[in-house]
């Protein structure tokens, strides 16, 4: 497997570094303190250059890390010093894309946090593993093309609103009542 | 969920600060879950609880054992209710819990019955969770429907057997070995992913069978591949087999160089560029080989996107290290790229111009660097310096230009390593370009005189003086050592050979207001001209005066004072070697210090002579020979108790003396006949020669009593040793401080001590590590490599190594910048019996875990460098 394209960890950052949500898929970074560490080191790192049009990309503590910021979202990917650094600016444009359309656009830390159900999923459809199996930690792309990713992940939202009839009325109203509140919220 | 927000000062945006998650307490969450046990499930509330809990996750919380089981068994209710949108929540939950095997029967059916569902999501995500969870016995039971997803028409389906398939064959390879059939179909797939997952499973079934997997490279690159992710793994297998056939095919063309080659006309990048990567990469690669692959990072040097500059230049810059040549039709891109936004861009774009420049290019390249320096980081700019460094050896006759731009950065603003890195490349011009030498000198010169850096201050004037002697007009370089006359060793190195002129300058220094400088000069100037006029100054004198002096300074200035005038002249071996250690008792209380200007603060107390005068007092000592070291004072009471005692470890070639040194704090009693009785039994080497009781200790005026051992000659032996304070107390009666006369045997239990290996090394300094490290030459060297463990950081496992073997670091290189991933510690020592013993660690951090450590040893014994090993070997 040393042969396959690995993704180290890929994560998603507010506008003062704090996270909104992490995946580790490598055991390079045993403890939290180890990963808030990095996590300073890649914003710290990262914050003064302009990653807004294209993905950016910056190499440090023999890692490379490549990155896109939107609003107050930090988005990075981090690989392997020997890592094919477009595979990796491919795997954050798909994150990166695919939570711009689960976000409908209104791309910024209060609507990713209000979503963070859609955004955990969606990490889940791109990257498989990062589980200690025999104190192996395996991780492998799992889907790099935003559109595919987004559909994955809010196929449950247009399903679940379908079969209207197995809900009961309860439900239904509590449902309905919860958009409400959502709504007044915003 | 409405918490109140937490206003910023500027609240010209209340929202911004709003998160669903504000105050968010684990225990609430907790009870929360409560929820997925009611009859009646309400999915989006349950999905809500879920979110929470994955993100306590995610924010580092964890839960404990107790924690996570109930809220498992709490998630397994909700397999109940039929919502996807609920039950994508419940299989992610499910995978971060990791619950433990006895716990997962519990779900297993459920997950079975998800896999054999209609519904492709649920199909996808069990086989993805029960492959995760599962211990290896249930996985016969599944095998069959695992065989039949990796073949499923959804491709999403697929993929999930597939890449549970690659976890699993760590576990249970035989198993999964058996699915190779469907995996080779699966490779045939349209979609494009499932190809790629397929095949990474196919080789890995097949990594360990060579034949196997040629026989894969050679069938799919002849083109059936369409993922580009697919097609970049194919292209890492074809270089492994090139790699590993390159030794049967010695003539004629490469194999699949032309698969490769092909790989370069892919429409995807990421193709493009691994292909492009992977010739770079080839065994003895031919230059007809490189061009095609850097036609296309040439391309990519001018593309929009970071990443893209970012992989060729990285790249390129590699190839110029082998094949500069190959390079230089990119220079004109490359140097458009020395303004890239991006800085690892314009760095590894300089560094590449530097290794492929031609002797034209260098001044317009050095015009350009130079508005470049001032805003990079210092780590760059050193990788700059050093490839300035290699052009300027590679174009002499350059010197010039590099030269003023190395001193025009010198003169910047620059921390410690980035100086020393500028201030090592111009002595390495200077050594090697003798047209340099006079412009580099004078760069030196003038950077001393303004040098925030002692230690680079130093080296420079050691240069100075080796070098300046040899220089058309020494005179000059006079004037700024006599600028830094404190630093005198280099200044008359430099003056041996320059006698006319160093007259004038030690003359002067006759009437310097500094008395030392003025004894100095007198002892120099009477060795020159007692030498005569000679310009062979004899070897000796050179010896006396620069030859390594093995005595600190201290020492030998404290036995100078001690020395009386008399018939008798000084005798310097008489100085005792070890760094003086100022003991505990004595450290001043901070603000004592005495304000008058009269005299002279007193000096350090000579804690080493005092030892070893009172020793020589004892009679029971006396034959011991001459004292090697004294430690520093290991308390064995905690502070604050009735006795205070610590000990000082006393080393003889063939003795150990313990000094313990006792205090007593309670005004109403007098200690007498205070011993130590000591067991040596866990230190078997070790025998109890004599003992020396204090006779009387009265009250707040400490004392000392002896114990002193015998061991084998000039053996570092060790061990551990406990002790026991036994004594009469006998009542005062605190009005007239009158003793009774009775008094009652008692003992003290006092805490363990240990001699250890570093109690047989004396800390001596030396000032140049290098040339004593090559003087002392690699006739009983020993090296070896040993592996630290799991440490902190580099600081640590190197403090861990000094502290072991007891020996002075030099040149500062005890310091270990913080994050560094490699350390270099130089140390220096005498060993028990006088040999001078000179050590070199180098420490390399593995990943975030492990520190290894390569030792080097020179000394004048092999047996004692072995010994060195020893030490760290059982450490």
């Amino acid at each position: 497997m040393e042969l396959c394209p690995t993704i180290k960890n890929i994560l998603l950052l507010d506008s003062e570094g704090k996270r909104i949500a992490v995946k580790y898929y490598s055991d390079d970074w045993p403890t939290n303190a180890a990963k808030e560490a990095f996590e300073k080191a890649v914003f710290t790192k990262t914050q003064k250059t302009n990653a807004r049009t294209e993905a950016e990309i910056t190499m440090f503590d023999n890692y490379i890390v490549v990155y896109k910021f939107v609003q107050d979202l930090h988005f990075f990917v981090t690989g392997g010093e020997n890592e094919n650094e477009i595979i990796l600016a491919t795997v954050l444009q798909g994150f990166f894309d695919a939570v711009g359309l689960l976000l409908r656009g209104t791309e910024d830390k209060k609507e990713a946090l209000e979503n963070l159900d859609l955004i955990l999923l969606c990490l889940d459809e791109i990257v498989d593993g990062g589980y200690e199996l025999s104190f192996i930690v395996l991780s492998i792309i799992l889907e790099t093309d935003a559109n595919v990713i987004a559909g994955k992940v809010d196929s449950h939202s247009m399903d679940a609103g379908a079969p209207l009839s197995e809900q009961t009325i309860t439900q239904a109203l509590a449902t309905a009542r919860e958009h409400l509140t959502r709504s007044l919220l915003k | 969920m409405a918490q109140p927000f937490l206003k910023k000062d500027d609240d010209h945006d209340d929202e911004a600060d709003y998160s669903p998650f504000l105050g968010i307490e684990k225990g609430a969450v907790l009870q929360e879950a409560r929820v997925f046990n009611d009859p009646q499930l309400d999915p989006r509330r349950c999905s809500q609880v879920i979110t929470k809990l994955l993100y306590l996750l995610n924010q580092g919380e964890t839960f404990t054992k107790v924690e996570a089981t109930e809220v498992f068994f709490a998630v397994t209710k909700l397999f109940q209710s039929r919502d996807l949108g609920l039950r994508r929540m419940v299989y992610v939950i499910i995978k971060e819990l990791s619950p433990s095997a006895d716990e997962v029967i519990i779900v297993t059916s459920s997950l079975m019955k998800d896999m054999t569902s209609k519904t492709d999501m649920y199909r996808a995500n069990a086989i993805r969770v029960l492959c995760r969870i599962t211990d290896g016995t249930l996985l016969t039971q599944i095998e069959r429907y695992l065989k039949q997803a990796i073949v499923d028409k959804n491709p999403v389906v697929a993929s999930a057997a597939l890449v549970s398939g690659i976890h699993l064959l760590q576990t249970n390879p035989e198993i999964v070995k058996r699915w190779s059939n469907e995996v080779q179909e699966a490779v045939q797939s349209r979609a494009a992913l499932v190809q790629f997952h397929a095949l990474a499973l196919l080789h890995q079934i097949r990594q360990n069978d060579r034949l196997a997997v040629n026989k894969l490279v050679s069938s799919l690159t002849r083109g059936s591949v369409r993922s580009p992710l697919a097609q970049c793994l194919l292209i890492r297998y074809t270089s492994q087999v090139i790699r590993e056939s390159a030794s049967n095919t010695q003539t004629g063309d490469r194999p699949f160089y032309d698969f490769l080659e092909g790989c370069l006309r892919h429409k995807a990048e990421m193709v493009i560029f691994e292909a492009a990567r992977a010739i770079t990469e080839l065994n003895g690669v031919t230059s007809r080989e490189l061009t095609p692959a850097i036609t296309v990072l040439q391309l990519f040097l001018s593309s929009t996107k970071p990443v893209l500059r970012f992989a060729a230049v990285r790249t390129l810059n590699k190839v110029a290290m082998t094949h500069p040549i190959a390079v230089t039709n990119c220079n004109i891109d490359m140097e458009s790229l020395i303004s890239d936004q991006n800085r690892s861009i314009a760095t590894l774009a300089i560094t590449t111009l530097l290794k492929t420049g031609n002797e034209s290019s260098v001044d317009r390249l050095m015009k350009q660097i130079t508005t470049f320096m001032s805003d990079i980081a210092d780590e760059f700019k050193i990788v700059v310096i050093e490839a300035i460094r290699s052009l300027c050896l590679k174009f002499p006759l350059k010197h010039r230009s590099l030269m003023n731009f190395l001193s025009n950065i010198l003169r910047e603003e620059g921390g410690f390593e980035y100086k020393k890195a500028i201030v090592d490349s111009i002595v390495i011009l200077i050594r090697d370009i003798p047209e340099a030498k006079e412009s580099g000198l004078l760069h030196l010169c003038e950077f001393i005189e303004d040098c925030e850096f002692t230690y680079l201050s130093t080296q420079i004037l050691h240069f100075l003086g080796i070098e300046g002697p040899k220089t058309s007009d020494p005179s000059k370089y006079i004037r700024y050592i006599y600028n830094r006359v404190h630093l005198e060793n280099a200044t008359v190195r430099a003056g041996i050979l320059l006698q006319p002129h160093i007259f004038v300058l030690l003359r002067r220094c006759l009437f310097d207001t500094d008395d030392e400088v003025r004894d100095r000069a007198t002892l120099y100037l009477n060795t020159l001209v007692a030498d005569g006029a000679v310009v062979e100054t004899g070897e000796d004198v050179k010896e006396f005066l620069f030859g390594s002096l093995d005595i600190p300074l201290v020492n030998l200035e404290r036995s100078l004072k001690n020395y009386e005038p008399s018939e008798e002249s000084f005798d310097i071996n008489s100085v005792p070697k070890e760094v003086k250690i100022q003991p505990l008792a004595e450290k001043k209380a901070p603000g004592k210090k005495p304000t008058g200007l009269g005299g002279p603060p007193p000096g350090p107390p000579s804690t080493i002579d005092a030892y070893e005068k009172l020793l020589s007092s004892i009679p029971e000592f006396s034959n011991f020979g001459k004292l090697f070291k004294s430690s520093a004072p290991v308390e064995l009471t905690e502070a604050e108790t009735e006795y205070a005692v610590n000990v000082v470890k006393h080393i003889f070639d063939g003795h150990v003396v313990f000094q313990y040194n006792c205090t007593n704090t309670i005004p109403e009693q007098l200690l007498e006949n205070v011993t130590v009785i000591v067991d040596a039994s866990e230190a078997e080497e070790f025998a109890e020669v004599a003992s020396k009781p204090l006779r009387s200790l009265p009250y707040d005026s400490p004392g000392q009593t002896f114990v002193a051992f015998e061991k084998p000659e000039g053996v570092p032996a060790v061990g551990k040793f406990s002790n026991m304070l036994r004594f009469i107390v006998k009542e005062v009666d605190p009005s007239t401080g009158e003793a009774e006369d009775d008094g009652v045997e008692d003992e003290y239990q006092l805490e363990e001590l240990e001699v250890v290996a570093a109690d047989y090394m004396l800390k001596v300094g030396v000032s140049n590590f290098r040339n004593a490290w090559e003087s002392m030459g690699p006739d009983c060297e020993r090296v070896d490599e040993y592996g630290l463990g799991p440490r902190e950081n580099l600081a640590e496992a190197v403090n861990a190594v000094i502290n072991l073997l007891g020996m002075q670091p030099c040149e500062g290189t005890e310091v270990v910048p913080s994050n560094s991933r490699s350390h270099t510690c130089l140390l220096s020592g005498v060993y028990i019996g006088n040999v001078k013993v000179l050590v070199r660690l180098q420490f390399g951090i593995d990943g975030p875990k492990d520190v290894a450590m390569k030792l080097a040893v020179r000394s004048e014994d092999e047996a004692v460098s072995d010994v060195i090993h020893e030490i760290v070997a059982s450490g």
